[in-house]
């Protein structure tokens, strides 16, 4: 550097900053991961991070409202789905703020732990020699000789009262040391090492745990294998050969709604049970249970709810010359709180051309001028079902369908004498004949179908421990004290000088109050008047 | 199964309840107004306290502050003490009121956001009168009986919801034990929420000229007990409404189980009691971090009471999940 320079900065090249080497960024990377300013940041964008989860539809939860989404909002719905926000629980930029957070857990617990460890098993430090520049302090002139007034003060500091029971003490000529409150830290690492083990179960629960449900009309029964769901979600790690092999009849559904409320509440949910008889295995006795919201079925580590019910009509088709060509009750799904259901029959029997029959199942019937055939009620108030028919081929190609709605490609509507479409409108009990000498469909009554979720979850108990032990670390973390509490004496003339200095560990408005009745009660037992 | 007569008299408590926090709060302003005429008394006395630090009393400015007693000087406060009887009746009518609720539909008054509301409100102000019993907080009466008397009248109103029975997914004996505790940790954590705001407050005046304060801030200055009690309080509400907020959670966890088949589905009112959850977490980490100021950890308090604001109302009314049991 030759040329002259107003500034009188060091010029930044001229600083020969340390390498750090690759060893060495990766331990300062470390550092800051690890850091109490990191895992803070991270735990608000946690926070921010799970919002959108709660404002846009999700798959997990509801995949119908995602694709509804998605019809509508053509522009930015295909973004917002690149980007995760209808997944957001198992987007990659979610799985990185809680992979990170774990890491910054782990990190932060085990250096801690083998601090605390040490601190534990350590001495606490000499006093310092000026006790008055500590936040709580106090000075006393009490009677007696130091070596007896600091007895006194070691046998105060033993007591509960003080301290509390697992108070350490160390003491040096003219002065005492005493520290307390070892819980405080241990209850906070609990509850951090708890955390870790809440986070673990959720994994387990992921990759070992299955839920299934299925759709159950009243009088049927189906064993735990998995042909027998509707649905199957096992995690990536389930056997799916080893589930438990028991057995669920529902063998009749009570439902109640309300009927006396007005408003809102007219017609709202008010009690569901399911008469079970149940098999933990295809040899064991039948047991009748009952199954409730709120009240599960379990066998071991599964458990069998009732999350849902509706209605499945009982129907029969026949032929022109009465034969029958189908007999069964088909479950139909409600559509609003009025349990307006819409359903699919196929029968598959029915020649030349196969026939279907799709609509809706209203519990109690009314006409409404907009919407056409509607219910005023969940309940079986009057119950009709309303179908349009068709005929042509059921299953194009063999491909897999929904058994609640008819796939028409292949199919045609029948129309009655005026071409319009035919509609049919049945009450219980009713038979109608189908033109053209294509037979007779008789809707003979309704049953009622029960939801059924199956699921296990192996992590649950851990999770529940888990959470257990973060709220009772949490508790002795902020309530437990952590103390450090200095007597020291001094002869002057005849009596004695006490000082008492303490230092606590974050927020301890008592500590002060505690010297005061350390330092009257040193007066009180050396005999001093005050 | 309801007895509607009973609701009605529920609904007159809650009238008549309003009626009197009406006027305790305004014997709260009235006593707050009055604060101002000893400014110049108190103002000396703030100065004094630190010489007395390191007497026999080994620190007088926090029983000062423990003891709250605000001009620091006997100031006849009538107009305080007319604004506490009125907060007890409140209180009492409350209680009636929601006692009243629970008899008409036979089960606690937690099933809907009119409930909520009524049983939050009452914790709120028992709460007050509880601490209250130990020391000197009236200070504090204008800003809980404030957002109680606008609590209730948004209950009575916009969520107000007839009674009536339960769905079939919150009859559990966990109804009592989860939504108690959220509603009774929502009730401190509005406590803690004006006590953190008055803090604010009381710090932006504190490193003010006290000669050039306008007469409203002199007032405000004077009414509020020292900056760092008034954080110590927070901070010590905060301290007990966290651990109650993640028995909520664990609770809410035991019964969706129960209930839904699973401990926790992201339910959008599921993610709003974590994301409060966190937050608060995030405060009192930001309490113990070095390098973050008790005022940057005060904003997240009061960030965190916002996210229960919005769980209250944009999550019960908008949202759709598995906890809409706003009854409207």
């Amino acid at each position: 550097m030759t040329q002259s320079r107003m500034d009188t900065r060091p010029d930044e090249s001229d600083v020969t900053q340390p390498t750090l080497g690759p060893v060495g960024t990766l331990r300062w990377a470390w550092r800051q991961l690890t850091s109490m300013r990191t895992a803070l940041l991270l735990l608000l964008l946690l926070a921010i991070g799970a919002v959108p989860g709660s404002i846009w539809p999700q798959r997990n939860i509801d995949a119908g409202r995602v694709a509804d989404y998605l019809a509508t909002h053509r522009s930015t719905g295909p973004w917002l789905d690149r980007l995760g926000f209808f997944d957001v629980y198992s987007s990659p930029w979610f799985a990185a703020i809680y992979l990170l957070l774990f890491v910054s857990l782990v990190g932060c617990v085990v250096p801690r732990s083998k601090m605390h460890w040490r601190a534990m098993r350590a001495q606490p430090p000499r006093a310092p020699g000026r006790l008055e520049r500590l936040p709580e302090h106090g000075q006393i002139e009490v009677d007696g000789a130091p070596e007896d007034v600091l007895q006194i003060a070691r046998e105060l500091l033993r007591r509960r009262q003080f301290l509390g029971r697992y108070c350490r003490l160390r003491s040096d000529d003219l002065s005492l040391s005493a520290e307390s409150g070892y819980l405080r830290e241990t209850g906070n690492l609990v509850f951090h090492s708890a955390l870790i083990v809440v986070i673990v179960a959720v994994a387990v629960g992921h990759l070992f745990g299955w839920r299934g449900d299925r759709i159950l009309v009243t009088g049927n029964s189906f064993s735990n294998t998995i042909s027998a769901y509707d649905t199957f979600d096992p995690g990536p790690w389930v056997d799916t050969e080893g589930l438990s092999p028991f057995t669920v009849a529902v063998d009749k559904l009570d439902v109640t709604f309300e009927e006396h409320a007005s408003g809102a509440q007219r017609g709202a949910a008010r009690d569901f049970t399911a008469y079970t008889r149940t098999q933990t295995s295809p040899d064991a006795p039948w047991v009748h249970q009952i199954l409730k919201v709120n009240g599960p079925l379990t066998f071991g580590g599964t458990s069998v709810f009732l999350l849902g019910n509706g209605y499945a009509p009982v129907i029969t088709v026949r032929d022109a010359s009465g034969q029958v060509l189908m007999h069964d009750a088909t479950p139909f799904l409600p559509q609003d709180s009025n349990y307006k259901s819409v359903g699919a029959i196929k029968v598959s029997a029915a020649s030349p051309k196969q026939l279907g029959f799709f609509g809706f199942f209203l519990p109690s019937e009314y006409l409404d001028k907009d919407a056409g055939p509607s219910s005023f009620f969940p309940d079986l108030k009057n119950p009709a079902l309303a179908l349009g028919v068709y005929e042509g081929e059921l299953y194009p190609q063999g491909r897999p369908q929904s058994v609640y709605t008819l796939s028409t490609e292949k199919m045609t509507q029948l129309r009655n004498a005026q071409g319009e479409p035919l509609r049919l409108m049945l009450k219980p009990g009713q038979t109608a004949e189908l033109p053209d000498g294509r037979g007779s469909i008789t809707f003979d009554g309704v049953k009622r179908w029960a939801g059924l979720s199956i699921r296990y979850d192996p992590g649950k108990l851990l999770a529940l421990g888990g959470a257990v032990a973060v709220l009772a670390g949490l508790i002795a973390s902020l309530v437990i004290r952590r103390r450090r509490v200095f007597v020291r004496v001094r002869a002057a003339g005849r009596r004695t000088v006490v000082s008492v200095g303490g230092l606590a560990k974050g927020e301890d408005p008592g500590l002060g109050v505690t010297i005061e009745d350390l330092l009257s009660a040193i007066a009180q037992r050396s005999g001093t008047k005050t | 199964m309801t007895n509607q007569t009973l609701a009605q008299y529920a609904n007159l408590g809650v009238y008549s309840a309003m009626a009197v926090f009406t006027l305790a709060m305004i014997a709260f302003a009235v006593d707050l107004a009055g604060a101002a005429p000893k400014v110049q008394a108190a103002a000396s006395e703030t100065q004094k306290e630190p010489a007395l630090v390191g007497g026999g009393r080994s620190d007088d400015a926090r029983v000062f502050a423990v003891r709250g007693d605000v001009a620091g000087l006997p100031r006849t406060r009538r107009a305080a003490g007319v604004a506490m009887m009125l907060t007890r009746l409140g209180g009492l009518l409350l209680i009636a009121a929601a006692a009243m609720r629970g008899l008409s539909v036979q089960r606690p008054p937690l099933g809907n956001m009119f409930e909520f509301a009524l049983v939050g409100s009452m914790f709120v102000v028992v709460v007050f009168l509880a601490i209250s019993l130990r020391r000197d907080i009236r200070w504090l009466g204008l800003f809980v009986v404030g957002p109680v008397l606008l609590t209730l009248g948004l209950a009575i109103t916009v969520f107000y919801t007839d009674a009536s029975e339960l769905l079939p997914s919150l009859k559990s004996v966990w109804l009592v034990i989860h939504v108690t505790v959220a509603t009774f940790s929502v009730a401190l954590f509005t406590i803690a929420f004006s006590v953190t705001i008055l803090h604010l407050i009381k710090a932006w005046l504190e490193v003010q000229d006290p000669a050039g304060m306008s007469r409203m801030r002199t007032i405000v200055n004077t009414a509020l007990p020292p900056a760092r009690s008034l954080d110590r309080t927070a901070y010590g509400i905060h301290a007990v409404a966290f651990p109650l907020w993640t028995f909520t959670l664990i609770a809410g966890a035991i019964w969706a189980e129960q209930a839904w088949g699973h401990y926790w589905n992201w339910d959008p009112k599921e993610v709003w009691t974590f994301v409060i959850w966190v937050i608060y977490a995030a405060y009192l980490h930001a309490r113990a971090t070095t390098g973050w100021s008790a005022r940057a950890a005060n904003y997240l308090a009061l960030a965190g009471f916002g996210a229960i604001l919005i769980n209250y109302t944009v999550v019960n009314v908008f949202f759709v999940g598995q906890h809409s049991y706003s009854g409207m």
